[in-house]
């Protein structure tokens, strides 16, 4: 929408100091908009399994490359991130954790968890199943 | 225009109708987030567990009810969840001419990629 009011705005988002908060509002819509990208991979998987073994075991040998798993990798990082910052952002919703000791516990929470999780997830699944 | 100098912002938009729609369009965000928590923890546990599966071991998995059930439900709540968030994106970011264009691929978009991967789920689920 062009700005018809002569009101001064808001100084531009460059001029702040990256911090915890911004960055993890930043980092939520960055990772939900990736996520929407894994989204369509998995409905390719989900085809090439219906289309038959051929299609199937090419798109298994992209995920199973290198490539493929830093891939995979990227993507269960941004999957863990966007989760505990949706739990985070359900937590608001209910009008609580606002204090900004609590923005900050909160924040640091979701970078530990997901960061966390993605390691222990990768773990799993590198030594125990292989 | 006169009544835009003198009239507040929230003046303006109770005249241009309620805001219904939008706490709709919310709780509906909120309602698919809390159903992809375990939905998606499940999809990862299922992929991990299952990262050396063959075709017919993939198969097998799908076929399996629960699977399919899970998944179906997966993909419905995935698609709204994105169409909604991408939807708020565009709106912050894509002004001019591009905004509907891409408010309605977007949309379009996700509905077709929720009935392709909900009919391959159940096509394997299904099939002889």
């Amino acid at each position: 929408m062009p700005n018809t009011s002569s009101r001064p705005i808001s100084p531009h988002l460059q001029i702040y100091r990256p911090q915890l908060t911004s960055v993890l509002s930043f980092a939520h819509r960055v990772t939900g908009l990736t996520l929407g990208l894994y989204s369509i991979a998995l409905v390719m998987l989900l085809v090439a399994a219906a289309a038959g073994p051929r299609p199937f075991s090419a798109a298994q040998r992209l995920m199973q490359s290198l490539f493929g798993e830093v891939l995979l990798f990227g993507g269960t990082f941004c999957l863990f991130l966007h989760l505990c910052g949706g739990i985070r952002h359900l937590w608001w919703d209910s009008a609580r954790g606002f204090e900004l000791g609590e923005i900050y516990a909160s924040g640091w929470a979701v970078v530990a968890v997901s960061t966390g999780l993605t390691v222990a997830a990768w773990l799993v699944s590198l030594f125990l199943v292989g | 225009m006169e009544h835009r100098r003198t009239r507040s912002p929230l003046a303006r938009a109770r005249s241009l109708g309620s805001a219904k729609g939008g706490v709709h369009a919310w709780w509906l965000e909120r309602v698919t987030a809390v159903a992809l928590v375990p939905l998606t923890l499940w999809l990862t546990a299922a992929l991990i567990a299952g990262r050396s599966r063959d075709y017919a071991a993939f198969i097998a998995w799908l076929r399996d009810p629960l699977a399919a059930l899970l998944l179906v439900l997966l993909l419905l709540a995935l698609f709204v969840h994105l169409a909604l968030g991408l939807k708020v994106v565009i709106e912050d970011y894509v002004h001019g001419r591009a905004k509907i264009p891409a408010l309605i691929a977007v949309r379009l978009g996700c509905v077709v990629l929720c009935v392709a991967g909900v009919l391959a789920t159940l096509s394997v689920s299904f099939g002889g």
